[in-house]
Parts: C-alpha cells; sequence; structure tokens
C-alpha cells in the first residue's frame, strides 16, 4: 500500500496519447545515450544491417518482456519465462521435424506449450497459495529439464521452410520477427491501455483488495495473466527456434533477467499498477542496442550477462531513489 | 419493505470468534446507525454483506433473494454498495477511473474492435458524480494517491453513489473529513433517504449517528446488544451498551 502510494506520487512520467500510456522520458534519454555513445565508439553501429540486427534481437526479448510487464503490473512476477522459452520452442521443433507434422501446427504447438506452463503457474499461483516467486523459479526448473529431456538435451535441426521464414524471412528488407513483434505489441498495448482486462490488470497490481471489493475476480483475472505470459514466451520461443531453424533446448538461458530489466527500465512498476507496452518497447530497445554494443566492442558475453544484471539492479535503485526524493519533498 | 435480511450469521478468523449469531433486517430507504467498541465486528459483518468475507453459519437475503454464496461483483450489480473504511482505492489509477473501478463501460473503437474502455465517458460522467458531491478535487485525472484523506474519502463516496445503489453502507466514512464536509456526508444520507436508498452508517461519532439515523443498532463482541428506533434510545444507553455496562 504505502509502495504504491509513493509510487503513485512518483509517477510524473511523461505521457504519450493516452493517459494510460506511461513513457519514462528517462528511458527515452537512456536509449538515445546508449545509441549515440555506441555510434561513437563503433562505425558498423549506425548501419542499417546492423540496425535491423538490433530489432531482429530485441524482438524476442521485447515478446517475452510483454508477457512480463503484464504479470509485474499486476504485481506478480514471472521467472520461468526464458526456460518456457526454451521448452517451446523445443515443442515446436519436435511437432514438426519428429512428428512431421505440418509446420501451422508447430507453430500452435509452441503456443500452446507456453501457454500450458503459465496455466500451472497461475494454477499454483492462486488455487494453491504459493507465492509467485517460488512457484516460477521452480518453473525455470521444470520447463527447461523437460526441455532437456524431450530433446535428449540435444538441438533439434531441420524445420520446414514455413517455420523458418518466420525466423528468417525479410518481406521489405525488415526481418519477420520484427514484423511479429511489432504486432503482438500493437495487440498488447491496446489490450493493457485500452480495454477491461488492462484496466483490471493495473487496479490489481494497485490495491487487490480494492480491486476484490469493487468486484473483479482477482483469481480468475490472475490465472489469465499467467497463461498470458507463457503464451508470450511461446512466442518468443517460435522466434528464436525459427531463426536459428532448430529446436534448442538451452535457448532463452537466462532471458527472464533481460525480459524483466528491459520491463522495469520501460516503467513498469516492480510493485505492480503501472506498465507500458511502449515503455518496454523502449526498454527491449535499449537491452538490444546494449547487447549489439558490447559485441561490435568484442566484449566477452560473460560481460554482458554483468552488465544486464546491473542494468536491472540499478534501473530499480534510481526508481526507488526518485520516489524518496518525491516523499520527501 | 425488508431489503437485507441476516440470520444467524457467523464469523471465525482462527480461534477468534468475531461475529456470534448476528440477527438484523434492514428496511429500504432507512438510515441504520452501527456502533461497537473497536474490534467489535463492525465492518467484519458489513464485509459479509458485501461479499468479501464468506460466513462460516448463517445466511444473508437480499431483495428476497439469498446472497450468502455469491462473490462481491455479484452483490454490487444487485445494489450493494460500500464505502470501506480503509477505502480500497487503488492509489496510481486515476479518480475517474477509482470511481468506475470493476464497472468500466466499453464500446466499439471506431465502430469496429471491440472491448475499447470509454474512457471519455468515464471522465465525463465520474466529473459529474464529484459536482454533484461538491467535493473538492483538483482534477479527474490525478491519480488517487496525491489527493488528501478527505478528498480519498470523496472518490470513495462517489464510487459507492455512482451505480444506483439500494444500500449504501459507509464505514466510517467521515473519519478523514473537516467538520463541513462531514455535514455535507449527513446531508447527502438524508438525500439517499429520500431517494430511498437504504444507509448503513458506521461511526464512532454519536451526534452524527443520532442525528441521522433511524434505528441505531449496537454490537460488542460480535454479538448484537441493542436494536433501537432513535426515539426510544438515548445517547447514555447507546455508550452503556457499546461498553457493556448495561
Ligand atoms: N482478516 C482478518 N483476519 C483476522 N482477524 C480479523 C480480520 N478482520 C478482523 N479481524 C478481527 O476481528 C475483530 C473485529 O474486527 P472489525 O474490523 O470487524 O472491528 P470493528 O468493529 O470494525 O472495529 P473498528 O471500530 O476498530 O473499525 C477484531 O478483533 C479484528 O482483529
Ligand atoms: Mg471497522
Amino acid at each position: 500500500m504505502s509502495e504504491n502510494a509513493s509510487a503513485a506520487r512518483r509517477s510524473r512520467s511523461w505521457t504519450l496519447g493516452a493517459r494510460s500510456t506511461y513513457v519514462r522520458i528517462e528511458s527515452l534519454f537512456v536509449l538515445f545515450g546508449l545509441s549515440a555513445i555506441m555510434a561513437v565508439l563503433s562505425p558498423y553501429f549506425l548501419q542499417t544491417s546492423n540496425l535491423l540486427n538490433i530489432l531482429l534481437a530485441s524482438a524476442t526479448i521485447g515478446v517475452l518482456a510483454i508477457g512480463a510487464t503484464y504479470v509485474i503490473s499486476s504485481a506478480g512476477l514471472d521467472l520461468s519465462l526464458g526456460s518456457v522459452l526454451g521448452l517451446s520452442s523445443v515443442v515446436g521443433a519436435v511437432t514438426a521435424e519428429r512428428l512431421g507434422m505440418p509446420w501451422p501446427l508447430a507453430v500452435a504447438a509452441c503456443l500452446a506449450a507456453g501457454a500450458a506452463a503459465g496455466w500451472v503457474n497461475g494454477q499454483l499461483v492462486t488455487r494453491a497459495g504459493i507465492p509467485a516467486f517460488i512457484v516460477t523459479l521452480g518453473m525455470l526448473g521444470i520447463a527447461r529439464g523437460l526441455a532437456l529431456v524431450i530433446s535428449d538435451g540435444r538441438a533439434i535441426y531441420g524445420l520446414p521452410e514455413g517455420l523458418v521464414y518466420l525466423g528468417q524471412g525479410r518481406p521489405f528488407g525488415v526481418p519477420m520477427p520484427v514484423f511479429i513483434f511489432i504486432g503482438v505489441a500493437i495487440l498488447t498495448h491496446y489490450i493493457l491501455s485500452h480495454t477491461r482486462f488492462g484496466a483490471h490488470t493495473l487496479a490489481i497490481g494497485d490495491n487487490e483488495a480494492a480491486a476484490r471489493a469493487t468486484g473483479i475476480r482477482v483469481g480468475r483475472h490472475r490465472r489469465r495473466l499467467y497463461t498470458f505470459s507463457g503464451l508470450m514466451a511461446g512466442i518468443a520461443g517460435l522466434i528464436f527456434m525459427a531463426r536459428v531453424n532448430a529446436g534448442d533446448p538451452t535457448a532463452g538461458l537466462n532471458y527472464e533477467l533481460t525480459a524483466i530489466t528491459a520491463a522495469i527500465i520501460g516503467g513498469t512498476n516492480l510493485f505492480g499498477g503501472r506498465g507500458s507496452i511502449l515503455g518496454t518497447m523502449i526498454g527491449a530497445l535499449i537491452m538490444g542496442v546494449l547487447q549489439n554494443g558490447l559485441n561490435l566492442l568484442a566484449v566477452q558475453s560473460y560481460y554482458q550477462q554483468m552488465a544486464i544484471g546491473a542494468v536491472l539492479i540499478l534501473a530499480v535503485f534510481l526508481d526507488q531513489w526518485q520516489a524518496r526524493r518525491a516523499q520527501a519533498r | 419493505m425488508t431489503l437485507l435480511e441476516i440470520e444467524g450469521v457467523s464469523k471465525s478468523f482462527g480461534s477468534v470468534d468475531v461475529l456470534r449469531g448476528i440477527d438484523l433486517t434492514i428496511e429500504a430507504g432507512s438510515v441504520t446507525g452501527l456502533v461497537g467498541d473497536n474490534g467489535a465486528g463492525k465492518s467484519t459483518l458489513m464485509k459479509t454483506i458485501t461479499g468479501i468475507y464468506s460466513v462460516d453459519d448463517g445466511t444473508v437475503t437480499f431483495n428476497g433473494e439469498p446472497i450468502t454464496d455469491l462473490p462481491p461483483g455479484e452483490r454490487r450489480s444487485r445494489g450493494i454498495e460500500m464505502i470501506y473504511q480503509d477505502l480500497a482505492l487503488a492509489k496510481q489509477q486515476d479518480v475517474a477511473n477509482n470511481i468506475f473501478l470493476g464497472r468500466e463501460p466499453v464500446k466499439r473503437l471506431w465502430g469496429l474492435i471491440p472491448g475499447y474502455v470509454d474512457k471519455a465517458r468515464i471522465d465525463t460522467e465520474a466529473q459529474q458524480m464529484i459536482d454533484r458531491l461538491g467535493a473538492k478535487i483538483p482534477s479527474i485525472n490525478r491519480p488517487v494517491g496525491y489527493l488528501s484523506g478527505g478528498q480519498q474519502q470523496s472518490v470513495a463516496i462517489a464510487r459507492a453513489l455512482t451505480f444506483e445503489p439500494k444500500l449504501v453502507i459507509m464505514d466510517e466514512p467521515t473519519a478523514a473529513l473537516a467538520v463541513r464536509e462531514v455535514e455535507h456526508v449527513l446531508d447527502l444520507i438524508r438525500q439517499l433517504q429520500k431517494d430511498g436508498i437504504a444507509v448503513i452508517l458506521i461511526s464512532h461519532r454519536l451526534n452524527d449517528i443520532f442525528e441521522v439515523c433511524d434505528r441505531i443498532v449496537v454490537l460488542r463482541q460480535g454479538r448484537l446488544i441493542a436494536d433501537d428506533p432513535r426515539g426510544e434510545t438515548s445517547m447514555n444507553d447507546v455508550v452503556s451498551h457499546i461498553v457493556g455496562a448495561a
């Protein structure tokens, strides 16, 4: 409650269009500032092909971060995003390659696997009353393990053309995943900012008891949110699988870290009650630029993990510091 | 006409028996004062009416229909509204959205896309309600967390009155209000009564209770100790019922 009250006081964010669409102006500064630095440090950074690469990398993270945004803005948490991504990519590849099903069925299998994992999360959180942190941490292990079991620990190669096109196709010279990301973003933005589902998501995150008192069915809503978040991991798994032309059981390792970081940088309130897809898209781009830039500078990927982790902690620290200052005033 | 009937309602939290067999009926258009010491069970009893708490025993009937097992939203749509002691507001959402929380009107965007929350209508109607209450709210689009305690109380009151209730339960609605605003709420209660809306008022301010209520009910340690028309009781009687001296 008091967390949320202070969050309300601090939400002096810049608003774009609809009032419910918060974009933290700081996140735009970070995006452009970071891009400027990278552009100075590397002559390749601003080349079209590289910019498309950033978009491509941001697409997977972005879809995942959309799932994180919904769950976190309802004061929930989903740590299983990266593992569920891996599981759904394996399920999709098995359906297409081992079972020889037509590619649209493999797409459906990817999405269904993700949604099913999310559904289980939702049941355990709301019906068994186990904290989301524990449930989704457990699912992080279970989904990853299941992906390894199903695939025998090896990547499944050789996907049908239709599937590969979803990851490697380039209509108008733009990678397919970017279109998928934009499509998902538009739809989920509409739902979060303009429908009752979105309004209730934020209200539950803001004050669960109040939401319940006004007649919102909180348990059912949370179950839908976790299923939705799993579905996003399924879509991300589909993109990942199609991009690398394989169902890889280790796909999406540690991606939950990047996705949650993108959502938080984008202005999602860690304690619930606020979140916007536009903000999360900016957050995902920041993650994309950071990773891409570090790649161009030939920084070892181990350091990238450290950088992302540090960014997450820093973002939350700055947010809370700002809130304390706002309160002291 | 009997609007609400509570029969034999009991409720415990763990080993604490908070309500012990309460019987209470509320007539349509009546104003009932509910008083009792801190922890007597007033809020708990009211929450069994709105569906926040399920009862361990007993039944709740509204408008002749049993509602004991209905969820809060269902009871709300039948005309039971409550202003909660802790106000039950979503602090980061704006005033208008709080008033319409759980009841957002939707339309088709561009006559095409379904499920679009009609924010313009929410703002207009919320503003009308705030004006009708004469509440001083700086802006309908301000997050509720920015408002003062009294202003937040006005928002909670506005929410309870916007959807044509039949019964309005007010749990300490004047706790955070200045003297003039208290008068305003009392006037409002009289107005509701004229419109045929029943009110249950919980307050520790016996002056207010005696000013607007037709009837005064006293709870003590989860039991209904007294239930008298205003004319047949006195401030002294009520006080001794509350503290258990009578
Ligand atoms: N959710 C709960 N869990 C456990 N105990 C509770 C709960 N809600 C209320 N109680 C207990 O039930 C008793 C009655 O509480 P209640 O809030 O109904 O009192 P009240 O008459 O409204 O008091 P006040 O005048 O202080 O508002 C108290 O002893 C309280 O501690
Ligand atoms: Mg109380």
